[in-house]
């Protein structure tokens, strides 16, 4: 992975840095040992690390407003970190560049029930954003899975979705405004309580810019009141195109499922290994949640199953109890997990029409004979987004560089199809060098104009989102 | 100037000399631009795709609405952020077209459960002030890839870019749905029972309140609250049932039940029906609990003049009409106190000499300045319109 030539001089002021940046946080706060830095080297891309520069772990809105100041005088690139759980390599530091981390900046500012929102500092993990309101019946909708440990921070700046968002939308349909620093230590207050933007819709642009236009340090965010109860049911099929008919149908029904997820036969295999779930040994897999009254609940789930009859699954299983719609999930929640297990693996993000479904799959298994690796699907059926998961082995030379080509053709297929590379993980440095299949040269000039505008020195995340040539003279300036 | 494709509409810009004033349907445009030349969008219409199976719409910026939400109805779907038709409350003629609505992130009172235009818009495709054809999003509603400037288009009014085709998510329409009717309620009791109900677990569609105010000294007209369920018929009547018994302590609460009725109590709220007489009128968007104090503000300050109001999304969208007094006041005291408690005040209806959007902060300013410098660098495109 081709990352920037490290700025020699940048390294040489080292001293200054740290003595800048000394002056303006508490010594507890700045992380300059080589071997402490290295705790900041990868995120959870972990086949690429490099230590940074400097770590910092800013506490208040200033501080990170005084650092930013600091790096800007001195034109030190900075990497934003919220819980370093990017799949993507979005916090992937450069040997000459200062994380900027925001876990310690973790309280809640304000919840408002009556207006509905929140205030959060944007370290705060997502699922601890619920936590704070769920005892008033309220949730924070957008849940990747890795909600336990993912911060709002990094959910912001990839645009971060979740099983959840097939009927809640993801961060950016829940987010009300921000607290925005930009590199030159300017703090702007963007949206708020109230909703849409009064003039040009910044909150929409910032979300998803993968900490390349400032670093967040505050946001409001939408709490929705929690449903009178949820229901999944599993469906099993013997044809991956059968089960994606299932859905189109589901959808047409106008029933709208809180969540339809998607497993095929290799995924339902090794979660079954694993997790032991006791699913149907078949085709394809679908899990479709519905919520609201039990009354409402049974309603929406006949409509479903008579849908699924018609298309004569190989198995039906409802949840009599809360422990049997437990069973029913742990299967796919230990997906990854019993993957893991079996192997090493690289999990893409691509997204697809939904219509494509039985197609991409398709093509998908005949790549897998062609490079001759292994893939599980896994994904939200509802939105098209994928998850095969490619095995590999990590000990054996050329593995990697094999799957990550592999990776590559199955997202320039999603592209072809009219879908896209990521829909939810981000760029970061994963899919960079893909950008120019997603867009024409005008096209990414375009977002380039947007960070022109936001940070003309180009110093916050430099080497993320845009293939390096393109951005070659921004950051040489 | 009337271009006949996507290409076209680019050479046009290219060739444009001074500014270009876009028109869709020209039934929602907000400000005044003065002088320029108009570039008319309806040229560029069709639906290019269609696929009910995966909720996606494709069209052509100056393709009718009234064509698109046709196509919809016929498959039992629609535009869930049901977008105003201007036309009443502002006295204009025309045929809005689908770039219109995005332009002007037209969203109506479902906005406050299923989001704003803006939140089902999945791709553009526009022209930029050089005459560049850029293409952002896609097809597909999970789409992180690269920045979203689908958003930074969508109610830009056309300032930064002539939109040539979008693409949406669209949904499908309910079996039926039903209205709560809350009676005689003043503006705190009105944001208080629609808190109260878009925070229960009965997916409340559509909250609303009036039209209220009138002659004061009692303090207004007392209005009625609106509150919109859709869904399954025992669905349906089931949460009526839960949302009456929620909020009988609000006094008199009683049930539409008859979708027809239903649907038009909610187009008129959908389209300001109420205020087609007003000289003027501002839409806030704010806090809801911010919109009592307002009120109460205006109503010591001209105890005389008539202080109508409706609001929408829960008390978090306010139109109020100047009645009797001068519009530019009107819009400045409206401004100031969106300024202070937050949320930003806009001259749909009515003339001033000033700005028609809220002002912004200075550190904004600089970054829509920044922005427009870049995708119209000749400042052909609506130039001024949003301050």
């Amino acid at each position: 992975m081709e990352m920037p030539i490290v700025d020699a001089a940048i390294i040489a002021r080292k001293p200054a840095l740290v003595a800048a940046l000394l002056e303006v946080l508490p010594e507890d706060a700045v992380i300059f040992d080589e071997v402490a830095v290295r705790a900041y080297e990868c995120d959870a891309l972990t086949a690429y690390r490099c230590p940074p520069l400097v770590a910092v772990l800013p506490r208040t809105t200033s501080e990170v407003s005084a650092v930013l100041r600091v790096c800007y005088q001195m034109g030190v690139p900075v990497v934003p970190r919220g819980s370093g759980t990017s799949l993507a390599g979005g916090a992937l530091p450069t040997g000459d560049c200062v994380i900027l981390g925001v876990a310690r900046m973790n309280a809640v500012l304000e919840t408002d029930y009556p207006n509905r929102f929140i205030r959060v500092q944007s370290g705060r993990t997502n699922l601890s954003v619920t936590g704070a309101v769920e005892e008033n019946g309220f949730f924070y909708a957008p849940d990747p899975s890795s909600q336990l440990a993912c911060a709002i921070a990094g959910n912001i700046a990839m645009n971060s979705g979740g099983a959840h968002c097939l009927k809640y939308g993801v961060t950016t349909n829940n987010l009300l405004g921000v607290t925005l620093v930009q590199m030159d230590g300017t703090v702007l207050e963007i949206g708020g309580a109230y909703m849409d933007a009064g003039s040009l819709d910044l909150l929409g642009v910032i979300c998803g810019s993968e900490g390349q236009l400032g670093v967040v340090t505050e946001a409001t965010l939408r709490i929705l009141p929690k449903p009178e109860g949820a229901r999944p049911v599993l469906m099993g099929f013997d044809s991956n195109e059968v089960a994606g008919a299932c859905v189109s149908d589901i959808i047409k029904a106008g029933v709208l499922p809180v969540a339809i997820e998607f497993m095929d036969r290799p995924c339902i295999e090794a979660t079954e290994a694993f997790a032991k779930a006791g699913y149907p040994m078949c085709e394809a897999l679908l899990i479709v949640e519905v919520e609201g009254s039990p009354a409402e609940i049974d309603a929406q789930l006949s409509v479903i199953l008579a849908i699924a009859r018609r298309h004569n699954p190989v198995e039906l299983r409802e949840a009599a109890d809360e422990d049997q719609a437990k069973r029913i999930w742990l299967g796919r929640k230990s997906a990854f997990g019993a993957m893991g297990q079996i192997n090493d693996y690289m999990c893409l993000d691509g997204t697809i029409p939904v219509s494509s479904l039985p197609y991409v799959l398709r093509r998908i298994g005949e790549m897998s004979r062609e490079y001759g690796l292994d893939v599980a699907n896994v994904f939200h059926a509802g939105d098209g987004n994928m998850h095969p998961l490619i095995l590999f082995d990590a000990n054996k030379p050329g593995d990697l560089e094999l799957c990550e080509a592999f990776g590559a053709d199955v997202l320039r297929l999603c592209v072809e199809v009219g879908g896209c590379l990521t829909g939810e993980h981000g760029v970061g440095i994963e899919k960079r060098d893909l950008m120019k299949v997603q867009f024409a040269p005008r096209d990414m000039e375009a977002q380039l104009w947007v960070k022109d505008v936001f940070d003309p020195a180009w110093l916050l995340n430099p080497a993320k989102v845009f293939p390096l040539d393109v951005t070659a003279s921004r950051r040489a300036a | 100037m009337k271009p006949a494709d996507e290409a076209d509409l680019a050479e046009m810009i290219r060739a444009a000399y001074g500014p270009l004033r876009i028109v869709g349907g020209g039934t929602r445009a907000i400000g005044r631009m003065d002088g320029a030349e108009a570039l008319e969008t309806s040229g560029l219409a069709g639906i290019s795709l269609y696929e009910p199976g995966s909720l996606t719409m494709v069209a052509k910026a100056g393709t009718p609405l009234v064509e698109i939400e046709a196509v919809l109805a016929a498959e039992s779907q629609r535009l869930a952020f049901e977008p105003p038709d201007m036309r009443g409350l502002l006295g204009r003629q025309g045929t809005s077209t689908i770039g219109g609505v995005v332009a002007a992130n037209a969203s109506g009172p479902r906005r406050v459960q299923v989001g704003a235009c803006r939140d089902h818009v999945l791709g553009v495709r526009f022209v930029d002030g050089s005459g560049t054809v850029i293409k952002n999003g896609g097809r597909v509603m999970k789409n992180v890839t690269g920045y979203d400037l689908v958003k930074l288009l969508a109610g830009s009014h056309g300032t930064l870019g002539v939109l040539s085709e979008v693409s949406f998510k669209v949904l499908p329409c309910p079996e039926t749905e039903a209205t709560v009717v809350i009676h005689d309620q003043n503006a705190a009791e009105a944001v208080s029972a629609m808190s109260q109900a878009l925070g229960s677990p009965f997916e409340v569609s559509g909250a609303a309140h009036g039209p209220a105010g009138g002659s004061a000294g009692a303090g207004g007209e007392q209005g009625k609250t609106h509150l919109r369920v859709e869904g399954f018929a025992a669905s349906v009547a089931y949460r009526c049932q839960r949302l009456v018994a929620l909020l009988a302590a609000f006094g008199e609460v009683t049930v539409e039940a008859d979708a027809g009725r239903s649907a038009m109590i909610w187009q008129s709220i959908r389209d300001v029906s109420a205020f087609g007489d007003a000289n003027a009128v501002v839409r806030l968007s704010l806090k809801p609990s911010d919109f009592p104090a307002l009120i109460a503000g205006d109503l010591a300050e001209t105890p005389a003049a008539g202080h109508r109001f409706l609001l929408d999304w829960g008390g978090g969208l306010a139109w109020l009409a100047a009645d009797a007094e001068p519009v530019a006041g009107f819009l400045q005291r409206h401004q100031a106190r969106c300024a202070q408690v937050g949320g930003h005040a806009t001259l749909i209806k009515g003339d001033v000499e000033g700005p028609y959007f809220q002002p912004e902060s200075a550190g904004i300013a600089a970054l829509t300045a920044g922005l427009r410098a870049k995708f119209d660098p000749r400042g052909l495109l609506n130039p001024r319109l949003m301050g």
